[in-house]
């Protein structure tokens, strides 16, 4: 069962490459404006409540070194976990891929013979595209969470880990409920505005019937606890509270890397998560449950774990780090990548940093192999990851992947020219003084402001994207020569 | 083979480095970290706490007459009171519709209801959070969930510093809801919005420790 291709859900079929996408994304003022005052925002609020704790670094530590020893003894913890939630009165399933794990919910919900879910708002089941494979059988997926029903309506993508819909300004949110929620149930008012708080309150409304006549809830999880079993969900909306608790059948999907060995490790990544991911001290509502409840909540519990592709992950112990991000997004929020060309460009539900170093990993690079180069290597991501993923470490290693993948082919690629040429060319210092003699007449002739903006020939698609200073009029090695002579 | 056994199996490969001889230690984890970030007085932390996330907070040595003052703010249909609310902390005369749980009520009914008076296990000062954890007095979780209007009567005793501590105090087994302020989006343009599907107001009742008609909560 082993090398699942598991590329189809985490990568959005017919996706263009990071370059193509980022291209049309930084062309549209509009978006960079929403992006820049949102992230602008966000970052300042983060900041703010990061710096609150005095202690910032060393709950850092504790989130990292928590995440990386439970990783090298995952089958240990899930393990614990099955048997925990099964004394708890749950049951366990595991899904080695989307396709299992779309088939194992899809199959719990035909046996409630109920034909709608309510959803709680999670990555998971966007990698897997469980919505999608849901319809497929009928069976309709309502998003609850603003932002997830924001997406849906709009019939559009998640473009951010927290708020799927930061690329959505106020006036195309009210023109999307005011055109489309009829079609999902209870109608936006007439007289809607674009203002948050009424856009705030048509969601509530038309989400609220479908709440109380909800049967059957699907949701991921931010931690699973192995010792006790217990589940936990973070949120602001209460749109996860009406799911976890209002239904009698509840569907959780969690990733195999989200379980904790115990309760008490909580108190590090409730500090830590909030913090990091809303900027706020605590968010409003967090939920945990450990197994069904006697008269309160489901009297069902479904655990779906999740591989599609985290063992692959695993695997590799410079990207195993990877496995321990918690989805707080403050990496996305700081890369000024991402500032300037959002979340879709990366073609994923899991866009920015984390996205550029998990996707790949998850889908396989030659499915991804432009995500790793979509960074600057400016290591802000590091340093807001509140469980200290070295994001810049596990991109570098994925560009040489990236690059070996591509060798060995018939035609060599430009690149690897341009560094066969550069190996020839730095391999005496003869070679090295006529290229440098080669590239200071070309240069001349190309320069315009000291700056060489089209390159000829296969060299142009370096130059597309890139301006290159011109080459100096003397190297440093004639420089060197000359004033050396002059001295003596 | 089963996708249980083939995902063990696949991890069991993937940490071929792990040594065998390796053990899951979780004195080995380095912590560091503070247990609290609290100071001395805790009430007037998770006060002011609460407040920041527009709860409105009053502190009080006199229960009934706090409840009833908060109470009559607001325009309420009917009040939820779940099983085991301390009758010493109650109001003589509600004047408004007093619903028990009991038979329990409908999601309509709930829904209808309009306010839901309840205890919690404890309260955190450094984040302003009550945690509910179905306990005397608080009920089934959606009793706090689909009314409007969520009155918290919390006894200053409750109240503790910081996260580690709260989580040391509760029982996993519970079901446990962690409440921090109305319900909140900032789902448009990041501006924040309070009130989406949970209680869209929660007004929150401190009740000084030293009054003898605490005590007896859950």
């Amino acid at each position: 069962m082993s090398g699942v291709d598991t590329s189809s859900s985490v990568v959005w079929l017919g996706s263009p490459s990071f370059p193509e996408a980022a291209r049309e994304a930084v062309a549209d003022t509009r978006l960079r404006a929403n992006l820049r005052k949102a992230t602008g925002t966000i970052r300042t609020k983060r900041l703010a409540m990061a710096g609150e704790l005095d202690d910032w670094e060393e709950l850092r530590t504790a989130g990292a070194a928590i995440k990386r020893a439970t990783l090298r003894h995952l089958d240990h913890h899930l393990l614990k976990l099955e048997q925990s939630v099964t004394a708890a009165g749950g049951t366990v399933h595991w899904a080695a891929d989307a396709a299992e794990a779309n088939r194992i919910v899809t199959e719990l919900v035909q046996a409630t013979g109920e034909a709608e879910v309510v959803k709680v708002k999670s990555m998971a089941t966007q990698e897997i595209g469980l919505n999608e494979a849901l319809a497929q059988a009928g069976i309709m997926a309502y998003e609850t969470d603003l932002a997830e029903l924001i997406v849906q309506l709009g019939d559009d993508r998640p473009s951010h880990i927290l708020v799927p819909a930061i690329h959505r300004s106020r006036a195309e949110i009210r023109q999307i409920f005011h055109d489309r929620m009829a079609e999902w149930g209870r109608p936006a008012p007439e007289e809607l505005t674009d203002e948050p708080r009424d856009l705030a309150e048509a969601a509530r409304r038309h989400l609220r019937e479908k709440f109380l006549r909800a049967k059957v809830a699907v949701s991921g999880a931010n931690f699973a606890v192995a010792d006790t079993g217990t589940v936990a969900v973070v949120e602001s909306e209460g749109n996860g509270r009406m799911c976890l608790t209002l239904p009698e059948t509840l569907i959780t999907v969690m990733g195999i890397e989200k379980v904790l060995p115990s309760f008490a490790d909580l108190e590090v990544f409730l500090q830590l998560l909030p913090r990091s991911s809303t900027g706020e001290r605590m968010n409003p509502y967090t939920s945990m449950w450990t197994g069904p409840v006697d008269g309160d909540g489901p009297r069902d519990f479904h655990l779906v774990l999740l591989d599609n592709g985290r063992t692959a992950t695993l695997r590799d112990t410079v990207g195993r780090q990877t496995l321990g991000c918690i989805r707080c997004s403050a990496c996305l929020n700081v890369c000024p990548v991402y500032e300037r060309t959002g979340g879709h460009a990366y073609g994923s539900p899991y866009p920015g940093p984390i996205g550029a170093v998990l996707t790949p990993q998850l889908a396989g690079i030659e499915h991804a192999p432009s995500l790793p180069f979509a960074s600057t290597l400016c290591g802000a991501c590091y340093d807001a990851c509140p469980v200290k993923i070295d994001i810049p470490e596990v991109l570098v290693h994925l560009r040489a992947q990236a690059v070996d993948t591509k060798r060995g082919g018939l035609v060599p690629t430009p690149e690897a020219l341009a560094m066969k040429a550069a190996a020839v060319a730095l391999s005496t210092p003869r070679r090295l003084a006529w290229a440098q003699r080669a590239g200071e007449l070309g240069g001349r002739l190309l320069a315009r402001r000291g700056v060489l903006r089209r390159l000829p020939g296969p060299l142009r698609r370096w130059s597309d994207t890139r301006d290159t200073p011109a080459p100096p009029r003397e190297t440093f090695r004639a420089w060197w020569r000359r004033t050396r002579r002059e001295n003596e | 083979m089963n996708s249980r056994n083939a995902i063990l199996a696949r991890i069991g490969a993937a940490l071929a480095d792990v040594p065998r001889t390796e053990r899951y230690d979780a004195g080995a984890i380095p912590r560091d970290y503070r247990d609290s970030h609290a100071g001395v007085d805790v009430t007037a932390l998770f006060a002011e706490r609460a407040a920041d996330y527009r709860a409105t907070v009053t502190r009080t040595a006199h229960a009934p007459a706090a409840i009833a003052a908060a109470l009559a703010r607001r325009a309420l249909a009917g009040l939820v009171v779940p099983d085991g609310f301390p009758a010493e902390w109650l109001p003589a005369e509600l004047g408004l519709r007093r619903l028990a749980d009991r038979p329990p009520l409908s999601v309509r009914e709930l829904d209808a209801a309009g306010g839901v008076l309840t205890t919690c296990a404890l309260a955190i000062a450094v984040t302003g959070t009550l945690v509910l954890d179905a306990g005397p007095g608080q009920g089934r979780r959606a009793l706090s969930l689909l009314p409007d209007y969520h009155l918290c009567v919390v006894g200053a005793d409750q109240i503790v510093g910081d996260v580690p501590e709260a989580l040391r105090r509760l029982a996993p087994r519970r079901p446990l809801t962690f409440i921090s302020g109305p319900s909140a989006t900032s789902d448009i343009e990041l501006e924040r919005v309070e009130g989406v599907h949970g209680p869209r107001t929660l007004d929150i009742v401190i009740v000084d420790s030293n009054n003898p008609g605490t005590g007896g909560t859950a």
